[in-house]
């Protein structure tokens, strides 16, 4: 078993015996990429020299008994959408194909100050705005389970090089599912964790009320890790939430006992494949056998959920995005004929099909005249939908979905159809949209070998329970199994 | 009235708070400084940044709200105004749409003798924009100075109750000087430090209103005076000469002297306004708002009505000192210490220090003057210590240099001589030495009284206390 391969848990406890050192490790993560990358694609820059030098860094604080953080020295990829510091960051867009951010994204001080190992940045969806990371100006990114399949999206390139070992831990980022549904289509663990919890900052923006960065990881126990280290307060977010936050990882025990699961019947409605339907209530008595118990439940205003996310999250985009317009930085159309002339080609050409369909849908309901029939209702769905949930935890502690309806598409199969392409996210849009916090963690495989994902919802700020939830199935039934590449 | 007409007018008036930093970042909020050094990746609009609101922003503008007999919407939102433009580089602007932070005020104007109180529709805050930069030296190109982007402005909406031109400005004159008093505002015109959108309409008095027109870019108070004159002017032109006026924006040019279109109704932007999901709700305790009602000092018509009722000065002399914070912070500390009457110290105030700071173009606190130093000169001249015309002499230096009164009166030796042993030993020497007008005197000159009096005061050097000398030479004459 190559070091690439073992778990962020496992690396950690090898570094702190000195068993290993981050260099040894950070080298056999590039190998792997060397070996791997170019058919899985999951990178949009790689950065092997600074990944070294800090790595180095790292051994040599080791050596001299710093107290480290225990993610110190693991090779960690970035979703290409929050901002680092001196290296490119593109949202996959040409309109920031050259961009290079004068700061660091809240969340990459805490990487850096925990003395995480940054490998590069890693594939997604255009701005985050699809579900398979084919709107990519770049590239298209593999699943490593099957080259001829997407590997979900927007955070494709994160659950990808997680998957294929050409990272131990990534950064994703989820607006309406792009973390849980390529962590469910690349068989990885992804968190998205409440609203609030971890600071926006430097994530640049798609839809400001609904992202949330969170991690991606191979078991349960390193997502905790993750995600440990990138949660908190920062002054310079509005909405992050002011409290303390505790070590997940090593509070997990994976005791069940007495947990109520709820199983919403909306999402096992149609268009959800017989086989997910069956992996999750299985996983449901996986947890009843542990000591759980469960009983349906029923969020009735499921079926709206969809069309209120995309009108709340194409309407904030369309004003996110307004300020890619060729005057400060990015992509400017050449041969423009004064200032309107510029802007039109600027944004015609720098960005792609999907994210001009958001921006006009986001611009039409917003527009006077449309607002109330459209955004208004949105955001009145909105309270609605985070009511039922509301009243859903009182009488259940965590509620079982699948993570998306069915196991990875081929690559192009919906490139043609959005409505299809949206549809995927029935199961995930309603978490952002009540701001709560999800998990997908790996099911079991279907009969392509392709894996399914279970996802489990909680109440704000419970990640705790969530993830001892995850890690008690996980041990029962054995979790991530690598891609034969 | 105009031919006929009358005119209704609305402002809205931005006044640029002087708070130390920006609304939404760190930033200094500072005027003048090098061109893009007044910046950072938030006031810049780079991807992923996001603001953080400066409460300080909103404390002022609720002294605003207080101070125009707004209510305070304690809790309200701020929302995004979608437009493009180089100079707004996150291409909408954080303002407040539907909930303003205050409304439904009032202000007290004063004009041609007569109060008339103005409606306040509202007051909201919101973020400046930058500035184009135009030049020849540009090769055909902008450039854009991001420096103001993000300082915190107060936008105050009236209603539309101003009749004239002269009214309006008179509002406006208002506005400032009650921005001056709160201190949230620099009111520095010439730094755009107050700038304003006029909304006009004519109608023959018993018809409904007009069609009312916008005028931007009106960035002084004589070019609002100007604008409203010329779009009232134009107006009542195109109704005479049987046209329409069409709902229009129109942009002021004060160099011509002339507004022009900018866009019709039908080409009015779409804004498309939302709240914005970056920001949480403003929720601010009554406590605060209580606070800050008590901070709020005697505002320019509290304080014209006093000085009128108690120190039985003019109205144009109160209503001069009241409009000025530093006047009438002067003239106020001048009635508390000193013991002169209130006409003394008023006098020197709208007399000498005006006509100073109008043609230097300073203000109070950039000359030496202190209340402690005016009632001292007051005292002197009560005294009759110096003449008036030496008062005026010390005042000149007390303008310019940190000297005490006694010292100036002493170098420029302007004491004046009381004693009347001395004074009628001059008027001996001075009537010995003229025979001729005592005896034009003794003959029904009575003007040589006069010149016995001045050749007293040549032989002093000026320092004859002139009263006491006349009273004098007056007694010796009869005594002759």
């Amino acid at each position: 078993m190559g070091l690439y391969e073992k778990s962020a848990a496992q690396l950690s406890t090898m570094l702190q015996n000195k068993e290993i050192s981050s260099v040894e490790l950070t080298k056999s993560v590039f190998e792997r990429i060397e070996q791997t990358e170019e058919s899985v694609c999951a990178y949009l820059t790689l950065d092997e020299e600074n990944a070294l030098a800090k790595a180095a860094e790292v051994d040599k604080k080791r050596m001299a008994g710093e107290k480290l953080s225990p993610i110190a020295g693991i090779p960690t990829a970035v979703k290409d959408n929050i901002s680092t510091k001196g290296l490119r960051t593109t949202c996959a867009s040409k309109m920031l194909e050259n961009y290079v951010p004068p700061f660091d994204a809240f969340v990459m001080k805490k990487l850096r100050s925990a003395d995480a190992v940054v490998t590069g940045k890693v594939n997604m969806d255009e701005f985050a705005m699809g579900s398979s990371t084919e709107t990519s100006y770049f590239k298209k990114t593999k699943n490593p389970f099957d080259l001829n399949r997407i590997p979900g999206g927007s955070s494709g390139g994160s659950a990808a090089a997680v998957a294929a070992g050409e990272a131990v831990l990534a950064l994703g980022s989820d607006t309406g599912g792009s973390i849980r549904q390529p962590a469910s289509y690349c068989g990885v663990v992804g968190l998205k964790p409440t609203y609030g919890a971890v600071s926006r900052y430097g994530l640049v923006a798609f839809a400001s009320s609904l992202d949330q960065i969170g991690p991606v990881a191979r078991t349960v126990e390193d997502a905790a890790m993750l995600y440990s280290a990138i949660c908190g307060h920062d002054s310079m977010d509005a909405t992050s939430a002011f409290r303390e936050y505790p070590d997940f990882a090593s509070s997990l025990n994976g005791n069940v006992e007495g947990l109520r699961i709820g199983i919403p019947k909306e999402y096992f409605g149609e268009g959800v494949s017989d086989e997910v339907k069956a992996a999750v209530l299985d996983a449901v008595k996986e947890l009843e056998r542990l000591g759980a118990s469960a009983k349906e439940i029923s969020l009735e205003s499921t079926d709206y959920a969809l069309s209120s996310y995309y009108i709340i999250s194409s309407a904030e985009a369309s004003s996110n995005l307004a300020r890619f317009d060729g005057v400060r930085y990015g992509f400017r159309a050449e041969n423009s004929d004064g200032l309107v002339d510029m802007y039109e080609k600027t944004r015609s050409q720098g960005f792609g099909a999907e994210v001009k369909r958001r921006i006009m849908l986001g611009t039409f309901v917003l527009s006077s005249g449309f607002y109330d029939a459209y955004y208004k209702k949105a955001k009145l769905l909105q309270m609605r939908i985070s009511a039922e949930f509301s009243k859903a935890f009182e009488s259940v502690d965590v509620i079982v979905a699948p993570t998306v309806p069915t196991t990875a598409f081929k690559i192009g199969e919906n490139t043609d159809d959005p409505l299809k392409m949206y549809a995927t996210d029935i199961c995930t849009v309603t978490v952002n949209i009540a701001g709560l916090p999800a998990i997908s963690v790996p099911c079991v495989h279907d009969e392509n070998r392709l894996p399914i994902g279970l996802q489990l919802i909680s109440n704000k700020f419970t990640e705790d329970i969530l993830l001892n939830t995850a890690y008690a199935y996980e041990k029962q039934t054995g979790g991530f199994v690598s891609p034969k590449l | 009235m105009v031919k006929g007409y009358e005119a209704v007018i609305g402002l809205e008036t931005h006044a640029e708070l002087s708070t130390e930093s920006k609304i939404y970042c760190d930033c200094k909020n500072q005027f003048g400084l090098e061109v893009n050094s007044q910046v950072c990746p938030i006031c810049m609009g780079m991807p992923g940044t996001l603001p953080t609101l400066n409460e300080k922003v909103v404390d002022y503008a609720i002294k605003m709200g207080h101070a125009l007999n707004c209510r305070i919407n304690r809790i309200c939102k701020q929302d995004r105004k979608n437009y493009f433009y180089p100079d707004l580089p996150k291409a909408y602007q954080i303002s407040q749409a539907d909930v303003p932070l205050c409304e439904n005020g009032y202000v007290d104007i004063l004009s041609e003798g007569e109060i008339r109180r103005i409606g306040i529709t509202r007051i909201h805050i919101e973020e400046d924009a930058g500035k184009l930069l135009h030049s020849d030296k540009f090769d055909g190109a902008s450039l854009v100075d991001l420096n103001r982007c993000g300082v915190p402005l107060i936008e105050i909406v009236s209603e539309p109750d101003l009749r004239s031109s002269s009214e309006a400005k008179i509002y406006l004159e208002t506005l400032k000087s009650i921005l001056k008093y709160l201190d949230i505002c620099d009111c520095k015109m010439q730094e755009g430090s107050i700038r304003c959108d006029v909304n006009v309409s004519v109608h023959k008095p018993g018809e409904p209103l007009g069609t009312r027109t916008e005028m931007k870019n009106v960035n002084s108070f004589s070019a609002a005076l100007r604008g409203i004159e010329y779009e009232i002017n134009r107006q009542i032109e195109v109704l005479e000469a049987g046209g329409t006026i069409t709902q229009e924006t129109r942009r002021w040019d004060d160099v011509k002297g002339i507004s022009v279109s900018m866009r019709s109704k039908e080409d009015a932007q779409d804004y498309r306004y939302f709240p914005e999901p970056d920001l949480l709700t403003i929720v601010v305790e009554q406590s605060r708002v209580d606070e800050l009602k008590e901070q709020i000092p005697e505002l320019p018509n509290a304080k014209l009505l006093r000085y009128v009722n108690e120190y039985n000065i003019t109205l144009k002399e109160a209503t001069f000192v009241s409009e000025s914070v530093e006047l009438a912070g002067l003239f106020d500390e001048c009635m508390e210490k000193g013991s002169g009457a209130p006409k003394s110290y008023v006098s020197w105030i709208v007399g000498d220090l005006t006509k100073y700071l109008n043609e230097t173009g300073s203000d109070v606190s950039d000359t030496k003057i202190t209340a402690d130093k005016l009632i001292e000169l007051v005292e002197a001249i009560d005294k009759k210590t110096i003449s008036n015309a030496g008062g005026k002499k010390v005042f000149a230096v007390l303008l310019k240099e940190d000297k005490a009164v006694r010292d100036i009166i002493d170098e420029l030796g302007l004491s004046q001589v009381s004693d009347t042993e001395f004074l009628e030993k001059l008027a001996d020497e001075v009537l010995a030495s003229n025979e001729k007008s005592v005896s034009d005197f003794k003959n029904g000159k009575t003007n040589a009284l006069g010149y016995l009096v001045g050749q007293c005061m040549k032989a002093s050097k000026g320092k004859a206390n002139p009263g006491m000398m006349r009273d004098i030479i007056t007694k010796k004459l009869a005594e002759m």
